[in-house]
């Protein structure tokens, strides 16, 4: 939102400030990801679904322009009417102009992390459209104005406590209810309202298939199709790159997306929208944003095979540790971070580095993306293109003079021992970053090479 | 000037990679010793009752039995009309808000998932399967396939919509605790008819 925004680090400094609630943060997502492993070892082809799906994806990648334009033909023979923008700027001004035309200023939203991407919400409220998200968990964060911290899971960093004080205030619940059943169950009152009464509906897009020009929309909700049944007009907002060639690939995707995300077979509800019912209108909103720019740079356009299931964020220790909120873009951890600084590099160039590089995000990738190694990658191209912050720079530079020079480095090695066993106050303390959190280690005594030096002589 | 559709398009064949096949192997067999006992497990999981009836007619009273009591009954199923105290027949989707259970025909299950296809051949509004309070399905007992590529080579075309649906709607966006009856049914039965 309209908040000063803080790097990384920083933001996650103020998250470690609670020690308990960032071990519940952590041991919450934790939990999902030992759901997605138990799920995922059900099936004994997991592996090579996962080949199918990273293979069908780079298939799109050397063929989108054709498989849009077979989808945009097959989309309009089945009347639905397809938009083209070029920026989240255009893409809003588009959903603006659909509203404008149909006399409506209210509007039910089902989740789109695209629609997040292109702040939209923003926008349309600027110019008097009320939108009402009906996720659940984006329902509270909205209430709350903020963004979602979790692609999938939107209210993850938030305790019942919160949301039962949050739902106390806007929807009336009792004062201190923390029951989730009777929290969701004033939620359902709430929304069911909502879709009662609107005239539009905007939905994300989690596949499009070019075969046939129809769409899939995921939900365990049933917000989406409660939305979309019930509105004159049915507005569904993609990103390029989530078209697939042909409906038969879907079985590979539903198969991969709920086991990541949550470890659920499927999730409840899988709308197959291809033509408006009677009396409706149905459109697409196809949105670059940047992506066809992502294309362009070889060592990142599989960040675009993305799915969104959130497996790298539940399983990343830096994620859990942080928060999806330090990230400061509205798709967070791991995939956000390489994803982030195609959009904005100079606002972004913190993100590669909240990162330890360990390789888990693309171990449980469904789509196999390289997504430790392109953090790295970026990393590179930052520092070289000059994002890297003066801090990190400075270090970096002192690094490489120390690992440079052989004795210097068994020089400050041991100079640095000799420091923290003497005077362990100059390394304990608030001004050493790896101090947060933690204790120093023990310095010992002497150095593996003075050790083995020694060693060699007997 | 380019309009954006063209400009994207023009920026995409710059950008794209080198050409490339589909992968070859992009379906997988399940092989389940008992697909029907794999149907029941998967929805057992997600709070679903799977129960077996030889012909319509216990159909019927199955249906009077397990929704007693209950008012704003609807149903797509002839035989069922009975029963039913709610007609379909409205034009207005927003009048089946107050839809406390509707019985509907649906056309098949997959195994590995407990998911249910249903599409506009078997409903006469897109939203009932949603806006009903409970929710059941009929389908027959030898309709059943194992998995999702099956599912899609039974599936040649998915009509104007159709829909997947594993199991009463649910959420667990409070602190991880999983409520059923989010926005959809708050239940889900499931009916495997034997007859026909």
């Amino acid at each position: 939102m309209s908040k000063t925004v803080m790097e990384h680090a920083e933001a996650s400094a103020v998250f470690n400030r609670d020690e308990p609630y960032v071990n519940w943060h952590d041991e919450t997502l934790w939990f999902v990801r030992q759901k997605r492993d138990k799920s995922s070892k059900q099936l004994p082809e997991w592996e090579e679904l996962r080949e199918a799906a990273s293979g069908i994806k780079h298939y799109v990648l050397a063929h989108l322009d054709e498989l849009l334009i077979s989808f945009e033909q097959k989309a309009k023979e089945n009347g639905v009417q397809v938009h083209w923008a070029a920026n989240a700027a255009e893409h809003n001004e588009i959903v603006l102009g659909l509203l404008k035309k149909h006399k409506i200023d209210k509007m039910v939203k089902s989740k789109s992390m695209l629609t997040e991407e292109c702040h939209m919400n923003e926008f349309l409220s600027k110019n008097g459209i009320e939108v009402i998200d009906t996720d659940l968990g984006e329902r509270i964060v909205q209430l709350r104005n903020e963004p979602p911290s979790h692609i999938v899971l939107p209210a993850i960093h938030l305790k019942k406590k919160d949301i039962g004080d949050l739902f106390h205030e806007h929807l009336g619940t009792d004062a201190g209810a923390t029951d989730p059943q009777y929290l969701t169950e004033a939620a359902r009152q709430h929304l069911r309202d909502k879709f009662l009464t609107r005239r539009a509906a905007l939905t994300g897009v989690n596949f499009a298939v070019a075969e046939t020009g129809g769409f899939v929309v995921s939900t365990n909700e049933g917000n989406a199709d409660m939305g979309a049944h019930l509105a004159d007009i049915h507005i569904a907002c993609m990103g390029f790159e989530k078209i697939i060639p042909k409906q038969e690939h879907l079985g590979v995707f539903l198969r991969l997306l709920a086991r990541s995300a949550t470890g659920q077979p499927i999730t409840t509800y899988s709308s197959h929208f291809k033509k408006p019912r009677e009396g409706q209108e149905m459109h697409i909103v196809i949105v670059d944003n940047g992506r066809s720019t992502q294309l362009g740079r070889k060592d990142f356009r599989n960040s675009l095979k993305c799915i969104r299931c959130g497996a790298c964020m539940n399983t990343c220790p830096v994620y859990r540790r942080s928060g999806g909120h330090s990230y400061h873009n509205a798709v967070a951890g791991p995939i956000g971070s390489i994803l982030a600084p195609n959009l904005d590099m100079t606002k972004n160039a913190d993100l590669p580095f909240a990162s330890t590089l360990c390789g888990s995000c693309s171990n449980v990738c469904p789509v196999k993306i390289d997504i430790h190694e392109q953090l790295y990658k970026w990393r590179q191209v930052l520092a070289k293109e000059g994002y890297v912050p003066k801090s990190k720079e400075i270090g970096i530079r002192a690094m490489s003079t120390v690992l440079a020079a052989p004795r210097f480095y068994q020089w400050s090695g041991r100079l640095g021992r000799t420091v923290m066993r003497a005077m362990p106050f100059m390394v304990n303390n608030a001004l050493n970053p790896w101090y947060k959190q933690r204790d120093m280690p023990e310095p010992p005594k002497e150095s593996f090479r003075d050790w083995y030096v020694r060693n060699r002589k007997n | 000037m380019m309009s954006s559709r063209d400009s994207i398009l023009s920026q995409i064949r710059q950008n794209k990679p080198e050409e490339v096949a589909l992968p070859a192997v992009t379906t997988f067999a399940s092989n389940f010793a008992n697909t029907e006992d794999k149907f029941r497990e998967m929805l057992a999981a997600i709070y679903t009752e799977v129960i077996v009836v030889k012909n319509l007619e216990e159909l019927a009273q199955k249906a009077e039995a397990l929704y007693q009591g209950i008012v704003n009954r609807a149903t797509t199923i002839p035989a069922l009309s009975a029963w039913a105290d709610f007609s379909l027949n409205v034009s207005d989707p927003h009048e089946l808000e107050t839809v406390e259970i509707a019985i509907v025909q649906a056309e098949f299950g997959v195994a590995e998932n407990g998911a249910v296809w249903i599409s506009d051949q078997y409903l006469p509004h897109r939203v009932l399967p949603f806006i009903t309070q409970n929710l059941a399905f009929v389908i027959p007992r030898n309709a059943l396939v194992d998995n999702m590529h099956q599912a899609y080579v039974r599936l040649q075309d998915t009509l104007g919509w159709g829909c997947f649906i594993a199991g009463p709607s649910k959420t667990a966006d409070i602190e991880q605790s999983l409520v059923i009856g989010a926005h959809g049914a708050r239940s889900m039965v499931i009916f495997l008819l034997e007859d026909e």
